[in-house]
């Protein structure tokens, strides 16, 4: 098969049929979508105001909409896959890590200057603390509990996100092969609550002492 | 009392609630009295730990935080009960106060029941600028409960506090007005079904439940527990005796400890000190947030040290205060032989039973600091309290202290004719408190109690397992509830002190010599909950409007005085003195002021567990009550003004 962005298709073929029918259909859809958003739109105006042009007007412009909407909704469905997690909880992750364990302290300086003993006591500090960390707010679990190094059978119906297959990736359920990382897994995760003005941007006040 | 039942019955709380109000930490847990099969559960108590955050824990930090107006905005000022909440107790009033200690309230409890101040006085935090706000040892507690009350409320909507059966523990060596004063501290937040329980006994409680009714296969007749309590801030002891009624096993608390400040908190502090002299002989210094910190790390690499004796040594880590963190960090590490020297040695040396604390006399100025135990060994403690207590099993009628010795008040001479190794011979020990959650320590603590039982040729003391050292006191309270509703064993004792008011006797003054006091004893040992007496034979003669106050003594050893005994004499050790007691009789029915009324005294212990006082006119009955905190004393406003 070759492609030719030059070229203009010369006859209706039954892939630009296709292409036609799917686009007229994702119309539809948007449509009656749109439209019963419309109508719940329309009902409390209805109830309060008792003007009928108005509603009306709405309609037609929501047509208009729509045929603008055929474009923004292929970029809508990509986003709708990749879900942004809210950074808030992220940011008091961070803050708790560095409360606890300076972790912003340490990776934010140059450590070219300094000895492995200097360095050692700091990533003392980091990794007493970041212990304490996840032991009082996640719950961590190996996915498989097996010894690495060791033959262990992937079953049929695994979840390829907890278990990721490498190497010779070939045939098909059960899978024989070696452990090389247990994984690990949050079951679960208690973050302190934080009121609701808070802004989890501060990851560390400026201390002063008077 | 029969009124007592049936507005419970009509009312029929659900829960039966325990609160062990510690000196560093508040548990509260509970249990479902309509349910038989439950079990006593710990409620997670949600606080705030830093400005803004709210985390839940097991437990509450007895602490209390007085922020400056513009430390904190007050949207971060949040529960999730309340945006407004009265005080910050809890973990945030720990953390902030470790930085700023002028702001932070701490050991209100062993305020309250120190006898040297008005603990109605608002002069909390001791020895703060004038700015910081001030509170009384028992507003704080009060905050405290307060909290543990909205916490509750919070989580069990349908079931306010106020109206579920609440038990509160207190220490078996508080004074009739530190319970008093508990005890008013939780009826102003509004508990009405109130019962206050003595830790040890709490714990032996928990111990009961824990042992599903297994407990009467490991202990019988004549055996003798001794419950050792060290927790964060203070030691508790306590004797149980089992005893036999009607062919059922049961328990008889027989003698109580005095009330020591020393815990789990002078330990971790005792080894930062240790590693701040090492780092100094390096030619370190320390600055006092440095060993603050060093302090805080001992805590965890104590734990992990006294729980495996093949771990060498934990390095200890104080980060820079500044963002940069290498170079500046301190590290030192704490070994094996550092924590047994300290804390297996220091606070546990193996002493004979002989050996009790050394009692320095302290000068007038340390009476408005809080009464630290000046002896660290935590055995000399316990060695002294089994000895002075030799002789308080219930078959030793014929009680030495009942002899006549005439040199008995005079220094020097003693007050023990008998030989000095006789003390009384613990059967079981029951261990509770953070501190004895370590093997190492908890087994130094039974091996030197085993010497002393093996050189009186005695039989080993069996050790009772199977509480949590941590919550077992919470637990134990509320279990206590369903106790108290007839489920299970209760453990009997009544009052652990026969309590005495000085009068002077009446003989001619002799030049430049204080007349000699007696003591009149107005409750006897061992009053249970509920009784009542009349002090017979004496009466005073009070004035009309004007206080009057009593000097009061109390006495852990003299168990055979009833009410109405005089003492013309007693051995110094034997009884103690506590706050002066004060009534003061209003003009009414009839009377004039100055006119001089014929009292007697009577007491009784409440349901709840205090003692109460009361004068009561000779000639027409009318009843005055005693106070045991005396609210203007003059001695006791001045300290809180030099403070």
């Amino acid at each position: 098969m070759t492609f030719d962005l030059q070229m203009i298709p010369q006859t209706f073929d039954m892939l630009h049929a296709g292409l036609a029918a799917s686009s007229v259909l994702l119309l539809l859809i948007a449509v009656s979508r749109k439209s019963t958003v419309v109508e719940k739109v329309i009902e409390k105006p209805v109830e309060k105001i008792v003007e009928v042009e108005k509603p009306v007007e709405k309609i037609v412009e929501v047509e208009k909409v729509v045929e603008v909407e055929k474009v923004i909704e292929k970029i809508v469905e990509v986003e709708s896959k990749l879900a942004t997690a809210s950074t808030d909880s992220a940011m008091q992750l961070l803050s708790i890590m560095q409360q606890e364990a300076r972790l912003i302290d340490f990776l934010k300086e140059d450590l070219t200057s300094f000895s492995d003993d200097e360095v050692g006591a700091a990533a003392r500090v980091i990794h007493t603390g970041g212990q304490k960390v996840l032991n009082d707010y996640v719950t961590l679990e190996h996915i498989r509990t097996e010894d690495e190094e060791t033959r262990i059978t992937v079953a049929e119906g695994f979840n390829p996100q907890e278990i990721r297959l490498t190497g010779n990736v070939t045939g098909q359920a059960p899978f024989n092969g070696t452990l090389v990382h247990k994984g690990w897994k949050a079951s679960s995760m208690n973050l302190p609550k934080l009121a609701e003005n808070y802004d989890a941007s501060v990851i560390a006040p400026a201390e002063v002492e008077l | 009392m029969e009124n007592v039942q049936t507005t419970t019955e009509q009312q029929a709380p659900k829960f039966s609630v325990g609160i062990d109000l510690g000196t560093t930490h508040c548990v509260l847990s509970y249990v479902d009295t309509t349910n038989e099969e439950a079990r006593v559960e710990v409620l997670p108590i949600q606080q705030l730990t830093a400005p803004g955050t709210v985390e839940t824990r097991s437990q509450l930090g007895s602490f209390l935080y007085q922020p400056h107006e513009h430390e904190m905005n007050p949207s971060s000022r949040v529960l999730p009960w309340s945006s407004e909440p009265t005080a910050l107790v809890g973990a945030i009033a720990r953390n902030l106060g470790s930085k700023t200690p002028i702001r932070l309230i701490a050991s209100a409890k062993s305020w309250l029941c120190h006898g040297g101040v008005n603990r109605r006085d608002a002069f909390l935090p001791a020895g703060s600028p004038e700015e910081v706000e001030k509170v009384s040892p028992l507003r704080a507690t009060e905050l405290y409960l307060e909290h543990l009350k909205n916490a509750w409320d919070h989580a069990n909507p349908s079931y306010p506090l106020t109206e579920q059966d609440v038990t509160i523990t207190v220490p078996a060596s508080f004074d009739p007005a530190a319970r008093d004063l508990t005890a008013e501290a939780a009826r102003n937040i509004g508990l009405a079904h109130l019962t206050l329980l003595e830790e040890p006994q709490a714990a032996l409680y928990n111990w009961i439940d824990n042992s599903n009714d297994k407990w009467r296969d490991e202990v019988s007749v004549g055996d003798i527990v001794l419950v050792v309590d060290i927790g964060g801030g203070t030691t508790d002891l306590s004797l149980v005796e089992v005893t036999e009624e009607d062919g059922n096993l049961t328990l008889n608390r027989i003698a109580v400890g005095e009330h020591i400040l020393l815990g789990g908190d002078n330990m971790d502090l005792a080894l930062a000190y240790r590693l701040k002299m090492k780092l100094a002989q390096d030619g370190k210094e320390l600055q006092p947030w440095q060993v603050q910190a060093m302090t805080h790390a001992c805590r965890d690499a104590k734990e992990a040290l006294l729980n495996d004796a093949d771990l060498q040594a934990v390095p200890i880590v104080v980060p820079s205060r500044g963002s940069k963190l290498l170079g500046a960090t301190l590290k030192t590490e704490l070994t094996q032989q550092e924590v047994q020297q300290t804390l297996v040695d220091g606070f546990f040396p193996k002493v004979a039973v002989t050996e009790h604390p050394v009692q320095r006399n302290r000068g007038a100025l340390t009476q408005m600091g809080l009464p630290y135990a000046q002896d660290a060994g935590i055995t000399r403690h316990i060695a002294a309290f089994l000895t002075k207590q030799a002789n308080a099993l219930s078959g030793n009628d014929a009680s030495p202290a009942q002899e006549y010795n005439p040199f008995a008040g005079m220094p020097g001479m003693g007050d023990a004719p008998t030989q000095s190794a006789d003390f009384i011979k613990p059967t079981a020990i029951l261990f509770n408190g953070g501190v004895l959650k370590s093997t190492l320590l908890a087994n130094r603590l039974e091996e030197t109690i085993n010497e002393w039982l093996i050189d009186a040729d005695s039989e080993m003391a069996q050790r009772l397992s199977g509480v949590d050292l941590d919550l077992a006191v919470a637990s134990g309270a509320s279990y206590y509830g369903s106790v108290r509703r007839g489920h299970g064993v209760r453990i009997r004792g009544g009052i652990a002190s026969s309590y005495y008011v000085g009068i002077e006797s009446a003989m001619p003054a002799i030049p430049g010599m204080a007349p000699p006091m007696e003591a009149l004893c107005v409750a006897p040992f061992g009053m249970e909950e509920g009784s009542s007496v009349d002090v017979p034979s004496q009466e005073f003669g009070l004035i009309i409007g004007q206080p009057v106050n009593f000097q009061f003594f109390g006495s852990t050893t003299r168990r055979d005085d009833l009410a109405g005994t005089h003492l013309d004499h007693w051995a110094p050790e034997e009884l103690e003195e506590l706050p002066e007691i004060q009534v003061t009789l209003p003009v009414s029915e009839g009377r004039r002021e100055g006119e001089v009324v014929p009292v007697t005294l009577a007491s009784r212990v409440t349901e709840l567990g205090t003692l109460y006082l009361e004068a009561i006119a000779a000639d027409n009955g009318q009843k005055w009550h005693v106070e045991f905190d005396v609210r203007e004393d003059a001695s006791s406003s001045e300290t809180t003004d030099q403070a």
